[in-house]
C-alpha cells in the first residue's frame, strides 16, 4: 500500500479552506425491521433474523413500520427540520451480495424531513450552525465477512459469507449541506457534529446510538479551495468513520492530504476512500463512475408516507428536552464552574450525578463522588463509569456516614472499593472491614499524649497560640490509629489538652 | 419518437447486468423507443392540473404496528442458496466495499 504525501495541518491551513459535509446513518431500535416484521436485535445468530421479505423473495411485499415513521419524524424534529406534507420511498438499483433485492428500498427525491439545522458547541464554548440538508428513511444492508486470501480485507478475499440479519433494519441517513467557515476547527467541529448526533438520537430513545456496534456510522465529506474562493474544490468521501475519535482524525488526515496533492498542481480525484483506523490514513476506494448510476424509481410497492400535521405535533409534543439545553439548566442548577461543568460533560457523567442529586446528594457531594472516585477507577478498569457499578444510594449512604463522623473521607474511598468488590452495602462494609471512625476519646487521648510526647517543641509552639502548627500533632495521631480516627474530634482534643481556646 | 439510441441501451444492459449482442441492442434500441412514445401517450391524456403519481390507487400511510412476527430458521432461510457455511450464504468476493 503506498502512502499518500501530507502537508502538515498548519500549512495546510495557510493554504487553504476547508469545506466539509457528512451523512450519518442512524439505526433504529425499533422492534421489528423497517418494511418485515422480524425482529431487529443486535448480535442473534446468522440468518435466523430474516423472513422472506428481508431475504427478497419474489412475490412478497413490504410493509412500513409505523415506529420508524415516527422516529424518523422525531429526528427530523430533532434536528429543526421541516416534515414534509407528503413523501415517498425509491429503490436505490444495485448489484452487491449485502442486499438480496439487487436494490436498497431508501428515499430519493422525497425525503420525510428537510431544511433542518443543528447549533453545535465546540469546546471553548463557540457555537456552529451546521446546516442539514435532509433526513431520509431507508433499510440497513446484510453483513459481509470476506475469507480467503489476506484476512478480512476484501483486496485478495476468496468468497463472502452473508449474515441478512441486519437487512431491512430501520435507518435514518442525516446529510448536511456543504458546511462552510470551519477553518482550522474543521476536524473538531465534524467530531463534536457527530457527537450532537449521537447525543440527539439517544436522548430521543430512537437508537441505542453505539457507535462500536455501528448504531450511528459516519461519511466524512472534505474538499479544499484556495482562501477567498466560492467554488468548491473536488471532495473526497471517507467511508464509514465509526468513533468520534476516528471523524476527527479522518477529516484532518484528508485536508492534509488534500492539501499536498493541490500543492503538487495535480486535481484532487473525486472517488471514495477507506479510513483505517491503525495507521490513521485513507486508501483509495473507487472513483465515481458509471457504477453510481442507481436508476432510481419510486417503489411501487409502497404508498406515499403522508405525516397529518397533527400526527407531526403530537410527536413534536413528545420530543425530550434537547441535550444542549438541558446541559444549560444543569450547570446553572447544580452551581458549577464552567470548568468544573465541562470536565464532568467530558468525563461523560452527567447522568450519573443528576441521578445522584436526584436521590439525595448535593451538587458538589455528587461531584466530589463521581470526578474524584469514580471516573479514575472507571479509567483503571477500562470501562465506562457509569458501568462501573456504583449507584446513587451507595454514593449517598457513603457521603451521610461521612457527614455523621462513622467514617472519614479516606475510610469512605476504601468502603466504595468493597463495595465494588461485592463486599456488601457501604454499612456492612464498614462492619466487615473494620473501618469505623475512632470515637471513643480514651485511645485518642492516649495517641495524643504521645504525639505530644514526641514533639514537644509543636506542643510548646501552639501553646504560645500558633494553632497552625497543630497539624503534625493531629498526623501523628492518625499515623497512630491508622487514619480510623476523626480528624475533627482530635483537633479538639488536642486544643483542650494543651487549654487552647480558639 | 423518443430518443433512446443503441448507447443509452448498452448503457442500461451494462447497469442491469444483462449481455447483450449488437443485433440486440439496434432491436431494443427501437422497441424502447416505441415503448417509451406509448407510455408518454398516457401523460398528453392527463390535462395539466393532473400532478404526476407513483401510485394509481389513491391510499397513503398503509402502516404496520412494531410487533414482532415470524422469522426463518438458518436452515430454512439458506434452503434455497446455491452454496452457504456457517449458517452464511456464500458468495464470491466482489471487489467493492459498498
Amino acid at each position: 500500500m503506498s502512502t499518500d504525501a501530507t502537508l502538515s495541518f498548519e500549512e495546510a491551513m495557510e493554504k487553504y479552506d476547508p469545506v466539509l459535509g457528512f451523512e450519518v446513518h442512524v439505526e433504529l431500535n425499533t422492534k421489528t425491521k423497517m418494511f418485515s416484521s422480524a425482529p431487529n436485535v443486535f448480535g442473534d445468530e446468522p440468518n435466523t433474523n430474516v423472513n422472506e421479505v428481508d431475504l427478497g423473495m419474489p412475490g412478497v411485499l413490504p410493509v412500513v413500520n409505523k415506529t420508524a415513521v415516527e422516529s424518523s419524524i422525531k429526528i427530523g424534529l430533532a434536528l429543526n427540520c421541516k416534515i414534509a406534507e407528503s413523501c415517498r420511498f425509491a429503490r436505490k438499483n444495485y448489484f452487491y451480495p449485502d442486499t438480496p433485492k439487487n436494490f436498497q428500498t431508501s428515499q430519493y427525491d422525497e425525503p420525510i424531513a428537510y431544511d433542518g439545522y443543528l447549533d453545535i458547541e465546540l469546546e471553548d464554548g463557540t457555537v456552529f450552525r451546521v446546516e442539514i440538508e435532509r433526513a431520509h428513511m431507508e433499510e440497513d444492508a446484510g453483513k459481509l465477512t470476506h475469507l480467503g486470501g489476506s484476512a478480512g480485507r476484501i483486496q485478495g478475499a476468496e468468497y463472502s459469507l452473508v449474515d441478512y440479519n441486519r437487512a431491512g433494519v430501520p435507518l435514518v441517513e442525516i446529510v448536511t449541506k456543504p458546511i462552510e467557515g470551519a477553518g482550522s476547527r474543521a476536524p473538531e467541529l465534524a467530531k463534536a457534529y457527530v457527537a450532537a448526533v449521537r447525543e440527539i438520537v439517544k436522548n430521543l430513545g430512537v437508537s441505542d446510538a453505539k457507535m462500536e456496534r455501528g448504531n450511528v456510522r459516519c461519511d466524512a465529506n472534505v474538499s479544499l479551495r484556495p482562501h477567498g474562493r466560492e467554488r468548491f474544490g473536488i471532495r473526497s468521501e471517507t467511508k464509514n468513520v465509526n468513533s468520534l475519535r476516528a471523524v476527527e482524525h479522518a477529516v484532518r488526515y484528508e485536508i492534509q492530504r488534500h492539501a499536498a496533492v493541490l500543492d503538487s498542481g495535480e486535481p484532487v480525484i473525486q472517488e471514495t476512500r477507506h479510513w483505517h483506523e491503525d495507521t490513521r490514513t485513507t486508501t483509495s476506494g473507487r472513483a465515481k463512475s458509471d457504477a453510481d448510476d442507481y436508476r432510481y424509481f419510486p417503489e411501487p410497492d409502497l404508498v406515499p408516507v403522508v405525516p397529518s400535521r397533527e400526527w407531526v405535533e403530537e410527536l413534536r409534543a413528545t420530543l425530550p428536552e434537547p441535550p444542549a439545553e438541558r446541559r444549560k439548566r444543569l450547570k446553572q442548577d447544580w452551581g458549577y464552574s464552567d470548568l468544573e461543568f465541562r470536565d464532568v460533560v467530558n468525563a461523560g457523567v452527567l447522568d450519573e450525578i443528576e441521578e445522584t442529586i436526584a436521590a439525595g446528594a448535593t451538587a458538589s457531594v455528587a461531584r466530589k463522588w463521581w470526578m474524584g472516585e469514580i471516573v479514575g477507577r472507571a479509567k483503571n478498569a477500562d470501562v465506562d463509569p457509569g458501568q462501573l457499578g456504583v449507584t446513587p444510594a451507595t454514593i449517598v449512604e457513603l457521603s451521610k456516614m461521612v457527614e455523621a463522623g462513622k467514617i472519614n473521607n479516606k475510610m469512605a474511598s476504601a468502603v466504595l472499593d468493597g463495595v465494588l468488590a461485592g463486599e456488601g452495602t457501604p454499612a456492612e462494609v464498614v462492619e466487615k472491614r473494620g473501618l469505623a471512625v475512632v470515637s471513643d476519646d480514651g485511645p485518642l487521648l492516649e495517641a495524643i499524649d504521645a504525639a505530644l510526647a514526641a514533639q514537644p517543641d509543636v506542643a510548646e509552639k501552639i501553646r504560645g497560640g500558633k494553632v497552625q502548627a497543630i497539624g503534625a500533632i493531629v498526623g501523628g495521631v492518625m499515623k497512630a490509629t491508622r487514619g480510623q480516627a476523626d480528624a475533627g474530634r482530635v483537633r479538639e482534643l488536642i486544643l483542650e489538652k494543651l487549654g487552647v481556646n480558639v | 419518437m423518443a430518443a433512446i439510441n443503441r448507447d443509452d441501451v448498452a448503457h442500461l444492459a451494462r447497469l442491469a447486468h444483462i449481455e447483450m449482442s449488437a443485433e440486440e441492442l439496434d432491436r431494443m434500441a427501437g422497441e424502447l423507443a416505441v415503448i417509451v412514445d406509448a407510455v408518454k401517450s398516457v401523460s398528453e391524456a392527463a390535462g395539466d392540473g393532473v400532478p404526476a403519481t407513483s401510485h394509481p390507487i389513491p391510499l397513503s400511510n398503509v402502516f404496520r404496528e412494531d410487533e414482532v412476527g415470524h422469522t426463518f430458521t438458518a436452515e430454512q432461510a439458506l434452503s434455497g442458496a446455491p452454496d452457504s457455511d456457517a449458517d452464511r450464504f456464500k458468495v464470491p468476493a466482489i471487489l467493492d466495499e459498498d
